[in-house]
């Protein structure tokens, strides 16, 4: 048998069949939904009599629109009536179809990425759906992960199969150790500037090398969350004792016998040796340095020491994002004040990154000229773990505000937003115009270079601290 | 939805590279829990200089009169031509079913974010591909010679513009059977029912994980 990636191996345990337009079908082992990118699929459902396939592989959750405080009221909480109206319409159509659905006051509610690993529903070597680009982010576990359009989900649900063809094999390899202070943020960051956001358009990229293999589960998370700003439809990395350990005890993951049998069956997943890709990359840690985007897209970004590069009178891109954003070539980043600091999203709201966000703060309170800081952990269970170890407690003394679970300020369907011309450290994944309120200014970084900002109420070099 | 094989119209071109699906339909307009209507709020915040949001009427809105949408030569156009990675970013069908409603039924560029080049042909939205120099082509016939008109021929898989030698394109044979039949993707996707039933009878054995009673 000729030797295959672990993608080539994934897709091939999926195939249903060819359909005769010359797509294929591949089976989906875990499908995800939110309230936003579900309400017409269900409609689709009932307008063709269908019913979804397999129930047992759904689960649901509100995170978009959900606020993050004064959760006691539930969905009456939700003070836009739209809003509201959409977090129902999910309750309602779970009801109706008897989808399991973790409720906006189940303390299991949180953020789909965060949730999906975190009860082990998410599982190497799966195919795992979500009407969410950043469904990347369970690639980690050696899965294929894939965010999909309304379309899409209303396909899965009534078939269990999406509608695909096979893409590209990219690898893209990070030799040797990561400094102290940069983080797997900071590698998928890294990678971005150099492949740029359209570098991975129709692969699927397998992350390898020394320095993936010892990112923890969460920092893999973290790396694979941000593939698809690489243009990548999924990113992965190959599972190991780390990822079964992770897994074990988890609510949802197999155990016993089946446990060992699915063991088994997870350790053959690793690409082969010799099998081919069709692009390759390779990086040293050693080069990678904290990350901070200055502009209106992921790959704008550049190292905590660097300014902001020169450019060209007729690139139109970069000075529209430059004006955009506020900012002047030259300026150093470290120079670039800020207005608000955000600690969540699907990047990075787990527990490790709350530790590590909160160790930086221990005993320190934030600049006076910091206007809004605020910490949203990725699920309930998330925010009741840290509480037990103190963490809310170190946060609040140093300033920043502690929320309720959901997407929050990452893209601010809830209240929680950036005004005009406010600009902002963010530990999220998009810097897009907009994206975290009208007109609001992102520039995104690690959860402890986030912290760091927040003492001075600029930049600083989180590896001086 | 069927379509038919000529597209004729106008086109208008969007000089922007790496447009993300935040931009075509910024997130106010996600809270809708239907397909219709957002055709108004499409590149909202580069069409307006006021924030919008679901159900603000277009005539209490500030117009940006210098987008190019908003230009009065545009009006009407029905092809959208821009730069690459068009698309990219959040998996939101909305910005598909914001450009359908706004009356644009192609949109080319040279590259194009996965999930939004999917959700286009889920919904009769005929994406093509060019490379960067007949875009560039397109792009100089349009500020050079003011030129708008454009034809496309699906089946034959070509753009005719005046003034310019006609564009061949590729399409998967697929795309382009769904958009000229219209066809009923799940319905498809059913006439495999036995093969999707032998799957999952064999999981029952391979990955047993899989499906278990939870
Ligand atoms: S946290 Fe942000 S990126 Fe993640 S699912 Fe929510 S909105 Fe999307």
């Amino acid at each position: 048998m000729s030797p295959k990636t672990l993608y080539d191996k994934i897709w091939d345990d999926h195939f249903v069949t060819n359909r005769d337009d010359g797509s294929s079908l591949i089976y989906i082992d875990r499908h995800l939904v939110h309230e936003v990118t579900s309400p017409q699929a269900f409609d689709g459902l009932r307008e063709n009599n269908l019913n979804p396939r397999q129930i047992n592989t759904i689960l649901a959750t509100p995170d978009h629109n959900v606020p993050t405080t004064n959760r006691s009221k539930d969905v009456n909480g939700i003070k836009d009536p739209i809003s509201k109206l959409q977090v129902v319409t999910l309750n309602d159509n779970c009801d109706e179809f008897g989808i399991n659905q973790f409720k906006l006051n189940d303390e299991r509610q949180g953020i789909v990425h965060v949730i999906g690993p975190e009860q082990g529903i998410t599982l190497p070597g799966m195919t795992i759906v979500c009407g969410d680009s950043h469904t990347s982010t369970h690639g980690a576990f050696g899965s294929l992960a894939m965010g999909i359009g309304t379309s899409e989900v209303e396909h899965v649900l009534a078939t269990q199969c999406l509608v695909s063809q096979k893409q590209k094999n990219m690898m893209i390899e990070i030799e040797g150790v990561l400094q102290k202070g940069v983080t797997a943020k900071d590698v998928t960051m890294f990678i971005i500037g150099k492949i740029g956001t359209a570098g991975g358009t129709g692969h699927v990229i397998e992350y390898c090398g020394e320095a993936i293999r010892n990112l923890s589960m969460e920092g893999r998370m973290t790396l694979c969350n941000m593939a698809i700003e690489a243009g990548a439809r999924a990113g992965m990395v190959a599972p190991d004792e780390k990822t079964f350990n992770y897994v074990e005890n988890r609510p949802f993951s197999p155990k016993g016998e089946e446990l060992k049998k699915a063991v088994d069956y997870w350790k053959d997943l690793a690409t082969d040796s010799d099998a081919l890709f069709d692009s390759k990359y390779l990086f040293s840690a050693e080069e990678i340095l904290p990350q901070v985007t200055w502009g209106t897209s992921p790959e704008m970004v550049t190292h905590v020491e660097d300014v902001i590069p020169q450019v060209e009178k007729d690139n139109k891109n970069l000075l529209d994002a430059l004006s955009y954003m506020g900012l002047e070539p030259g300026t150093k980043i470290k120079d670039i004040e800020l207005d608000q600091i955000f600690i969540g999203s699907c990047t990075n709201s787990r527990i490790e990154d709350l530790r590590a966000a909160s160790e930086i703060l221990n005993g320190n309170k934030i600049s006076k000229k910091i206007k809004r800081a605020i910490v949203v952990p990725g699920s309930g269970l998330v925010k009741k773990q840290a509480e037990s170890e103190g963490l809310d407690e170190i946060f609040k003394s140093a300033g920043f505000e502690w929320r309720d679970a959901g997407c929050s300020m990452c893209l601010g369907m809830n209240p929680d937003q950036l005004k005009e011309f406010e600009r902002c450290a963010s530990t999220s994944n998009r810097n897009f115009e907009g994206r975290q309120g009208f007109k609001g200014r992102t520039h995104l970084v690690s959860p402890i270079m986030a912290a760091a900002a927040s003492l001075k109420g600029k930049f600083i070099d989180v590896r001086d601290i | 939805m069927k379509n038919s094989n000529l597209y004729s119209g106008e086109y208008v071109c969007l000089d922007k590279a790496n447009v993300d699906t935040d931009q075509i339909i910024p997130k106010q307009f996600l809270k809708s829990i239907s397909k219709s209507g957002l055709g108004p709020y499409l590149f909202d915040s580069w069409r307006f200089n006021d924030e919008g949001y679901l159900g603000k009427k277009v005539s209490e809105r500030v117009k940006n009169s210098e987008f190019v949408l908003n230009l009065d030569q545009y009006q009407g156009s029905n092809a959208l031509i821009a730069r690459e990675n068009f698309g990219c970013g959040s998996s939101r069908e909305h910005a598909v079913w914001a450009l359908k409603d706004f009356g644009i039924n192609v949109v080319i560029a040279p590259s194009f974010g996965d999930i939004f080049f999917n959700n286009c042909f889920k919904n009769g939205l005929l994406a093509i591909k060019l490379n960067t120099k007949e875009v560039n082509q397109i792009f100089e016939q349009q500020i050079n010679n003011s030129q708008k008109q454009i034809e496309i021929d699906l089946i034959n898989q070509n753009i005719q513009i005046p003034n310019l030698e006609s564009i061949k394109f590729e399409i998967d044979d697929f795309r382009k059977t769904c958009l000229l039949e219209g066809l009923d993707d799940i319905g498809f996707s059913l006439k495999y029912e036995n093969q999707i039933t032998d799957y999952e009878n064999k999981l029952k054995t391979s990955r047993p994980w899989i499906l278990n009673d939870k």
